[in-house]
Formats: structure tokens, C-alpha cells, sequence
């Protein structure tokens, strides 16, 4: 195994100031949030952090030496941009280690006001040509940018040097979006709320579980039923990319199986190409997924630091008898 | 589902009184929402749902209604008649694992260890909320902050011991830092 150039920063989720400071304490190199608005992509019920509550993380992440990287990564609204603006002017505020952003406009405002605030590049901009991140990290100075989930390890790799010195980061686990993120007009259509503009893929405000008399679950989103899950069947989040529709007759996963990204075997190989970062998806997760998960992948990048094997099975263990996937990192269609 | 009480457990309860157990609830609820303010601002438009809290091997399930500074609670034999806006039903262990952080809520939901229906965002609410409350054995049973973290370590300890006698779903819960406080 070829000795990797630098350390691979490990970036854990924290939907709540209790699950920042699990991940903090769990080992995370830094924590990406977000505010309790439609600023960030994950605006679920419950979540996130208000302002004081994010300096207060801030403050016990810098304490113990990690780093907070808010998410701002939803589209201005026409009318609302101050919204958005504000929760910039906020995040630095707060002490942001990083912004993580998708909105081109809000890119150039947070560039012009703070020249030297680290930002980066939200898989929500879906920015995943050589072209689209010269330009993001020579016209904005982007440091880093967020990867989507739809590239193989070997286009990571031309990606990375390519995109140099503007770093790379990847999804190594959790959750599963193989769309063109920041593009996806699903949830819009079943719910007419998004992630890319309300911060809500499949907003629960429109998800509703059914007990079957036969003991089946059935789970819809707005108006469609999308997923019978029979007795004893993991059960899931009603997304229509991942339901179970009848086509010609045949039942079938029609987008997409559901099915959890589980990158363990690939993060040598992923350090070996330069990525500067993993992300681990999860902000809706509890405690209890954050400390587990955060803890087991940082004893696997500490073991690549060191030069060593990591421990694949171990890994692999985390994904909670859910079925899993490398995902379009070893595919070899096209 | 894993994690039942005995079925003799059950049956030995459906003929104590509720009242006590109401009344031990209610002030375990009193003492939980004191050391956590914050809890009914995350539940934000949310607070004042009823949540039926359905302990599933239990002849008896509680309705809860948090608002204010305070929280409505009542237990009922039954929910048949009862009004509620969502439900949540596990076992007995289960549920009490979600309330101190041993468990994450989506991965029980997704093993069908634990089950919902009803206003889905209220739930998502409620569960997030509960989560960053970080609610400890001590705190719950309102005991003074200086022998808080040896009784949760006990606590903690019969708790797992409890799990495992029952069959109950794996533990995942950030450890014994989640009793810090």
C-alpha cells in the first residue's frame, strides 16, 4: 500500500448541539450543521441549531480541537435572498471553520464580504466537471468541494488532480443519493417542497405509515403509496427514488434499490488519490448512529494514517443488517 | 418483537391501579422538562400534539402532551378511545433506550423494532427534541448532580443486563459519556 500524501479529514454529521458534541467526542476531525431554517439542505422538524446555539458548538468543537462546517446549502428564494445572507453573515459570526454552499449568488456574496473565509462547495451544486470546479476555485477561491455520489473512484481520481489545489470531499457512508443533487424535482412533485429549495427531500409533513391488517407497513408520500414493507421487512423512509412500483406488471425498485452507501473497503484506495475528506451522511441520525459510526471510521483513518489495513468487517457491520452498496464508486457501466 | 417483558410481568401490572404510575410519570416528566428547557422550543409548532407513548408488552400506554413549561400526561388501559395526534409503540426496554440515547430511533424504526403512525413530522419532532435533551436516569429521577454519574453508571449497567435477558435490539448508544451530565 502506497503511504498516503496527508490524512483524510473525517466530516461527521450533527443534527442537534447534543449529537456536535457525540461526534466531537466520538473522534471527529469536523462537524458539518446547520441552522434551523431553510438555509440547509436537511430543514427537518426538530433539527438543527439557532444562533446561539451554534456559537455554543462552535465553541465546544474549537475547544477540542475540531472543526464546524456550516451547511448553507439550499437555493435562494427570488424575494428572500436576505434569508440566506443573513445566515452567512451569522455562520462566520459563529466562527465557521468552513461555509458549505451551493447557491452561486450566495457563493460570490459570501466571497465579496468575507475575502477570507474558507468555503466550500455543496454536492448540492452538483458541480462534477473539471470545467464547473475550475471555475468555482479560480473565480471564488472554493478550498474544497463536496463530490457527488455518482462518480466512480477512478473519475475521483482524475477529478482530484484536476481540481488541485481546490481539495475533494466524499461520501463514505450513510444514505444514498445517486440524482444529480441540487437538480432533483421528485419530492417537488409529490409534496411541492424539495431539498433544494425548502431543505427538505420528502418533507414528513407529508409522509404517512399505515398498519396493514396483514401486518404490512405501507408507506406513502404525499398522495402515492410508495413501499409495502411485509411483516418482518426493514422498513425505510418513503423517498419516491427508492419505492417499489408496478411497471408492466412487474414489481420492481424501478430508480433505485434502497440500499446504504458503505464506502469501508475503498478508503485506502480513496486516501491514495488525494481525497482531503470523508463525509459521513446522517444529520437526521441520532446519538446513537453518530458515536458509533463517527468512532469506528476514525480508528479507520487513524489505521490508513498509520499505513495499516483497516478493518473492513467492522465497517461493514454498521450499515444495521440494511442492505448496502459501494455505490457508484465500483461500477463499471456507463 | 424483541425486547418484551415476560408475559407474567404484563399480567401481573393489568390488575395494579394506574393512578401511581401516573403520578410517578407525571413528576418524572416535571423533572425532565426543568433541566431542559430548551425542549419544547425544538419541538417548536409541534408542542401541544398529543403523542401516545405505547409500551407494546405493557397493559397500559401513557398520552403525552408537552406545551409550555410543562407537559399533560394521563395513562389509559387502552388506546382504542383515546385521542392522539401520532403513536409510538416498542417494548417497554425499547422505548426507555430511546429516551437515554442507547438506541437511534430511525435504525428501530427501520429493523421494525419500533413502530409509528400518525402525524409523522410530530414524531420526527418529538424524536429529535428527546435527543438533544440527553436525558440521563439521574436527571429523569431528579437526583442531585454530585452522585449523578456513579447512579448512571449503575443504572446503565442493570439497564444492559435487562436488554440482553430480554432479547432486546443490540445497543449502539454512545457509552457512558452519553450520562455525563
Amino acid at each position: 500500500m502506497t503511504e498516503p500524501a496527508r490524512i483524510p479529514e473525517l466530516v461527521c454529521p450533527a443534527g442537534t448541539p447534543a449529537g456536535l458534541r457525540t461526534a466531537v467526542d466520538a473522534g471527529a476531525h469536523s462537524v458539518y450543521c446547520g441552522f434551523r431554517d431553510e438555509t440547509n439542505a436537511r430543514n427537518f422538524p426538530g433539527l438543527n441549531f439557532d444562533r446561539a446555539e451554534m456559537e455554543e458548538g462552535v465553541a465546544y468543537a474549537h475547544e477540542h480541537g475540531a472543526k464546524v462546517l456550516i451547511a448553507l446549502n439550499t437555493f435562494m428564494r427570488a424575494g428572500g435572498t436576505e434569508v440566506w445572507k443573513s445566515a452567512v453573515d451569522d455562520a462566520v459570526s459563529a466562527g465557521a471553520d468552513a461555509l458549505i454552499l451551493a447557491d452561486i449568488a450566495l457563493v460570490a456574496y459570501a466571497r465579496e464580504k468575507y475575502p477570507d473565509q474558507r468555503l466550500h462547495l455543496s454536492v448540492q451544486a452538483a458541480a462534477a466537471t473539471p470545467e464547473a470546479i475550475a471555475f468555482y476555485r479560480d473565480r471564488f477561491g472554493i478550498a474544497r468541494i463536496v463530490l457527488p455520489r455518482v462518480l466512480t473512484v477512478e473519475e475521483i481520481a482524475r477529478l482530484t488532480a484536476l481540481a488541485a489545489p481546490c481539495e475533494t470531499e466524499v461520501f463514505v457512508f450513510g444514505g444514498l443519493c445517486v440524482m444529480a443533487e441540487g437538480r432533483c424535482m421528485l419530492s417537488s412533485y409529490a409534496t411541492g417542497k424539495s431539498p433544494n429549495m425548502n431543505g427538505v427531500c420528502s418533507p414528513p409533513s407529508h409522509v404517512a405509515y399505515r398498519q396493514q391488517e396483514d401486518g404490512a407497513l405501507t408507506a406513502a408520500l404525499g398522495d402515492f403509496t410508495v413501499e409495502r414493507f411485509e411483516p418482518g421487512e426493514p422498513a425505510g423512509y418513503p423517498t419516491l427514488c427508492k419505492g417499489r412500483y408496478a411497471v408492466d406488471g412487474v414489481v420492481s425498485h424501478l430508480f433505485e434499490d434502497p440500499v446504504s452507501l458503505n464506502a469501508a473497503e475503498l478508503l485506502g484506495r480513496l486516501a491514495e488519490i488525494g481525497v482531503a475528506a470523508f463525509k459521513i451522511e446522517g444529520r437526521q441520525r441520532g446519538r446513537a448512529y453518530i458515536a458509533t459510526v463517527v468512532q469506528s471510521f476514525r480508528r479507520a483513518v487513524d489505521t490508513i494514517a498509520k499505513g495499516g489495513p483497516i478493518d473492513v468487517a467492522a465497517l461493514r457491520a454498521l450499515s444495521e443488517g440494511q442492505r448496502e452498496t459501494t455505490g457508484a464508486y465500483r461500477k463499471a457501466w456507463r | 418483537m424483541r425486547g418484551n417483558l415476560p408475559s407474567a410481568v404484563a399480567r401481573a401490572a393489568s390488575v395494579l391501579p394506574l393512578l401511581p404510575l401516573e403520578l410517578v410519570s407525571r413528576r418524572l416528566i416535571a423533572n425532565a422538562m426543568a433541566a431542559r428547557p430548551s425542549f419544547v422550543k425544538r419541538l417548536a409548532e409541534h408542542a401541544g400534539r398529543t403523542f401516545a407513548i405505547d409500551p407494546t408488552d405493557c397493559p397500559f400506554a401513557f398520552l403525552i402532551t408537552p406545551g409550555g413549561d410543562h407537559a399533560h400526561l394521563s395513562v389509559v388501559r387502552e388506546l382504542a378511545k383515546a385521542k392522539f395526534d401520532a403513536r409510538i409503540a416498542a417494548p417497554m426496554i425499547v422505548l426507555l433506550g430511546m429516551i437515554d440515547g442507547t438506541y437511534d430511533g430511525d435504525a428501530l424504526f427501520f429493523s421494525r423494532d419500533l413502530s409509528i403512525e400518525g402525524d409523522t413530522e410530530a414524531v420526527l419532532a418529538l424524536r429529535n427534541a428527546i435527543e438533544n435533551a440527553e436525558l440521563s436516569p439521574s436527571l429523569v429521577l431528579g437526583m442531585p448532580k454530585s452522585i449523578g454519574a456513579p447512579f448512571n453508571r449503575v443504572a446503565r449497567f442493570a439497564l444492559a443486563h435487562l436488554r440482553r435477558a430480554l432479547d432486546a435490539p443490540e445497543e449502539s448508544g454512545p457509552g457512558a459519556k452519553v450520562y455525563s451530565s
